[in-house]
């Protein structure tokens, strides 16, 4: 049902937990099913330098998050923000079709997390080392 | 010591193994004796035969009589014949049908196609217990009211249900000149997992499936009371006394009597070893692991079904892990099934989303050891912290197990 990577994934999930030094956190739900996804991202210099999530969800989505997490690590925002669900899904091989939101839910989580970054960024000026988990 | 790869199968409300002795018996009956039953030479005489000794045996499994027994092709099909057959046959009288709202989806979509064309189907509760309440059957009961469809166990929680009261208020209603009321229940759960009498239990229909009692897929059986009668659900030959038409599978049937005759003999026997089995597998997750809850009344319920939920837990991340681990077991969680609802079995029951999210079904077989539930107890609770430690609502406290 699953593919490799994805099993590959779920059993050894990359960059779990709360990145303590944060600077900018995503949270993205899957209304249909419940699915609950925390991202969070540290951004220096336009770039992202470390990335990390927890999730409580379906395989596929863990898998998504976790191989995100990889993904993005040292992109530049504008890269990290040209990825699509599809480039998730082709990530992970392939995702059953009625799993494919797992990416986008994953691609939310990131879209999130830069927008947060940005915020606090002007907000604040300055960035707060932790973020509230919630 | 080093970790041997097991497989450990703990789905048997799924579908089980084939016994070997049904294997065996079966196979003479597609290369040498593979007569239609229908003809009259000895080709066709020597597969009547079998298929009659089949009768027989699916018949002394719940106390009936041979020629209350039709062969068909599964579970679902029985449940279509005995709904619908009741229904269409009864019209004349009424066209209300009572049921409970966790019966299998051949039941209930039944019931939905009939309320469709015009029945009126009464949904019962089944409440925090997952068991019906006589007192609801009875106030349900109306004058056009021809057919009371519940299930003799529920297969997601092991509940087993009043089928002796609802049988015995039928029989009350009867004889106070309501006899148009009929009385069928979807026993694929229960049959050859605990005693089944229709007679005791006062069952004018019940539907059986193999596969649930290691006979193969494709091949069940409804029993229809002596003087019952239904209409037929499909057209053709006369076969099964015009109520069930098409050419018998004589090699499933031979299965199928096999199998209820094995299901018969070892019954105590499965009963007694595979509930103190499901005993110490519930009570030692629930001593190893926390934040996990049982679904279901825990004493009106089949030796050999376990269904928990694991907080802060998905079930189809608990099912996938154990699955690469080796073992098997089912999930009523909404993402399993791609559906926004955990499955109406655990929302009737009235579990909230979250809860049920977590859920998984243990269901244990014949051959279950004990050597295979201590390796569930060695796996599941390492399984379990994992996910929880992905899981953002999971507390630190409840990341401990202990063992």
């Amino acid at each position: 049902m699953y593919s490799k990577q994805v099993l590959e994934h779920l059993e050894n999930p990359r960059n779990v937990g709360v990145l303590e030094d944060a600077t900018g956190f995503g949270e993205a739900t899957n209304p249909v099913c419940g699915d609950l996804l925390h991202l969070y991202l540290k951004i220096a210099d336009g770039k992202i330098v470390a990335a990390s999530f927890k999730a409580q969800a379906c395989p596929p989505c863990i898998a998504a998050a976790s191989v995100l997490t990889e993904m993005i690590n040292d992109l530049t925002i504008d890269k990290a923000l040209r990825l699509e669900p599809a480039d998730v899904t082709q990530a992970l091989g392939t995702l059953p079709r009625n799993k494919e939101h797992c990416a986008s839910l994953a691609i939310a989580a990131l879209k999130a997390a830069v927008d947060d970054e940005t915020w606090l960024a002007t907000a604040c000026g300055t960035v707060p080392g932790a973020i509230a988990t919630g | 010591m080093q970790t041997i790869p097991r497989k450990v199968y703990l789905d048997n409300s799924a579908t089980t193994a084939v016994a070997t002795e049904v294997v065996q018996a079966m196979l003479p009956y597609f290369t040498e004796i593979y007569g239609n039953a229908s003809s009259v030479h000895q080709w066709g005489q020597r597969a009547k035969q079998a298929m009659e000794e089949a009768r027989y045996q699916v018949a002394e499994l719940v106390n009936a009589t041979a020629p209350e027994i039709i062969f068909v092709s599964g579970g679902t099909e029985a449940d279509n014949l005995a709904v619908k057959g009741i229904a269409e046959a009864q019209v004349e009288k009424g066209k209300h049908i009572i049921t409970s709202q966790f019966e299998h989806s051949a039941v209930l979509n039944t019931c939905r196609h009939l309320e469709d064309r015009g029945w009126r189907v009464t949904y019962l509760p089944v409440y925090r217990a997952g068991l019906v309440r006589i007192e609801d059957v009875q106030a349900a009961i109306t004058d056009d009211t021809v057919l009371i469809s519940v299930m003799h166990v529920n297969n997601e929680l092991g509940t087993i249900q009043p089928l002796k009261q609802i049988g015995d208020l039928v029989k009350t209603q009867r004889a106070a000149g309501h006899k148009h009321l009929y009385f069928h229940t979807d026993a694929v759960q229960s049959v050859g997992k605990i005693p089944v009498d229709v007679r005791e239990l006062g069952i004018d229909l019940l539907s059986i499936s193999g596969h649930k009692i290691h006979a193969p897929k494709g091949v069940g059986a409804l029993f229809v009371r002596r003087g019952v009668r239904i209409q037929e659900q499909q057209f053709g030959g006369h076969h099964e006394r015009d109520r069930r038409a098409g050419t018998e599978s004589v090699p499933l049937i031979v299965a199928l009597g096999k199998a209820c005759e094995l299901e018969r003999l070892h019954l105590k026997d499965f009963m007694n070893r595979v509930g103190v089995l499901r005993d110490y597998l519930e009570t030692e997750l629930l001593r190893r692991i926390s934040n996990i809850s049982r679904n279901g009344d825990a004493e009106c319920r089949v030796p050999h079904i376990a269904s928990l939920n694991f907080d802060y837990c998905e079930g189809e991340g608990l099912l996938i892990s154990l699955d690469l681990k080796g073992i098997a077991v089912s999930t009523g969680s909404a993402c399993a099934s791609g559906s926004i609802e955990p499955s109406h079995v655990l929302t009737a029951i009235g579990l909230d989303h979250e809860t049920g999210r977590g859920s998984l079904r243990f269901s244990l077989g014949k051959d279950t050891t004990k050597e295979e539930v201590d390796y569930v107890l060695e796996t599941l609770p390492a399984v379990v912290e994992k996910l929880r430690r992905l899981s953002p609502a999971a507390k630190a406290n409840v990341q401990q197990t202990s063992s």
